[in-house]
């Protein structure tokens, strides 16, 4: 998690059992309410995805907000 | 210049396997452009000139004020209340009298942005909000030009470099093929609310300068197609590979008359139904007795207004008396709503995000009517 999103969920943690980038991103959202008002890309295994991604238990995903300052 | 001086002033960068006196050449016929003097322009600038970039723009229509010194770096207390652009420039020249610096003492708009930028070949993102990075972004995707980009945010920060094909096969990112839609302004916090550590723009800035070097010079590997993000507390770095989205394109307009047309200010503003609020709204935030309220009617405009106290600043008057605004909410009200809306984006222009400003949907005539129902 960076900037802002660290505050809401912390700064990592494990999931388990998440197939897909989508099911993962739904899941966040419950436990995370302010999660779904945030803006952010996705990252699995450092590569940003524009799509639905599947994960295995192996998968590193990060989520990235935009930053602004200067 | 003379090649002696050419030699004795960069003699420790021409020595470097791979850098040489081909890779000086070409740093001196480059052509840079900054845009922003504050928190990343700073040691770009400075790292830049040093480094011989041979003709540098600086883009900046701010002043430097006593906040800026723990992390603007070029300034110093002498320069407080004049042009960053030219006091910059002032420093700069004295640091490397023999290139070119070049002063934009304007602030960045659709209108001046495409011919600005097409004086130089590479653009340098140091600018502090979205509105303007997106504008910078899409004309440089327009024109074709480089763009390394920087962020900040509180102990991290953000570098990439943009529109830059290292091969002819090569996709180029922009940045929109991230983040494809700007945040609204309120959706994330600036430096003023959120903070910054004073050393954060200067190694995110550092970065920067030494990305465009490889641009420039060819030695190395610039984030092109890259994100790297970096963490001041625990020195984490990430380096993230990025995808070209065609359909990005459609967001970016697609030519010089569809730019000037194109309200960055907009995209990025909280939009109008954050803006306005209603009767009970209105009511309940004079209850909490914080909010400075305006009446920006003419003088004489009747009715005149008993119920609540306010300070009267007719719309015309309201950008040079903003000042008399101390409260950190502002509630605009006029006769039927539509001048106070205006007010409200001429107030939301000149605080940004450091008040939360309203408009009195209906005005004061509303107002009235649902407070004694006929």
């Amino acid at each position: 998690m960076f900037g802002r999103l660290a505050d809401i969920a912390g700064n990592s943690f494990t999931v388990k059992d998440v197939a897909d980038t989508d099911r993962l991103i739904n899941m966040l959202h419950k436990t995370y309410p302010a999660l779904a008002k945030a803006k952010y890309v996705i990252a699995v295994n450092k590569q940003v995805i524009t799509s639905n991604t599947l994960l295995n238990e192996n998968s590193v995903v990060a989520l990235l907000p935009p930053f602004s300052g200067g | 210049m003379s090649n002696a001086n050419l030699y004795e002033r960069y003699h420790r960068q021409i020595i470097l396997p791979d850098f040489g006196e081909e890779g000086q050449q070409k740093l001196l016929k480059a052509k840079v452009l900054v845009i922003g003097a504050g928190g990343l322009g700073c040691p770009v600038l400075q790292y830049l000139t040093a480094a011989g970039v041979g003709t540098v723009g600086i883009v900046d229509d701010d002043v430097v004020e006593l906040n800026n010194l723990h992390r603007q770096v070029l300034y110093s207390v002498n320069d407080i209340g004049l042009s960053k652009a030219e006091t910059a420039a002032q420093v700069l020249r004295e640091l490397n009298p023999e290139i070119t610096i070049i002063c934009y003492n304007e602030r960045l708009t659709t209108q001046n942005a495409l011919t600005i930028i097409d004086e130089f070949e590479i653009v340098i993102d140091g600018t502090d909000n979205f509105s303007t990075r997106y504008m910078i972004n899409d004309a440089c995707v327009l024109l074709a030009k480089p763009l390394v980009y920087g962020a900040i945010s509180q102990y991290e920060g953000q570098i990439a470099v943009f529109n830059f094909r290292k091969y002819r096969d090569d996709e180029a990112v922009n940045y929109r093929d991230i983040f494809p839609n700007p945040p609204k302004e309120d959706e994330i916090l600036n430096c003023v609310e959120a903070g910054v550590l004073g050393v954060l723009p200067g190694i995110i800035g550092t970065m920067m300068a030494n990305e465009t070097m490889k641009l420039i010079t060819g030695v190395g590997e610039p984030l092109s197609n890259q994100l790297l993000t970096y963490n001041a507390l625990d020195n984490q770095v990430h380096l993230f590979t990025l995808p070209a989205g065609k359909e990005t394109r459609s967001l970016i307009p697609k030519d010089e008359a569809e730019f000037l047309k194109t309200d960055y200010v907009w995209l990025c503003s909280p939009s109008l139904s954050d803006v306005e609020i209603d009767f009970h709204e209105f009511n309940s935030l004079m209850e909490k007795g914080s909010a400075d309220v305006i009446d920006v009617r003419e003088p004489n405009e009747i009715p005149v207004v008993d119920e609540f106290a306010h300070i009267k600043i007719p719309l015309a008057q309201l950008a040079d008396n903003s000042r008399l605004i101390k409260s950190d909410t502002v509630i605009a009200f006029c006769q039927t709503g539509r001048r106070s809306l205006q007010a409200a984006k001429i107030l939301s222009g000149i605080f940004g995000n450091t008040k939360k400003i309203y408009s009195l949907k209906g005005g004061i005539t509303q107002w009235r009517k649902q407070k004694q129902p006929a």
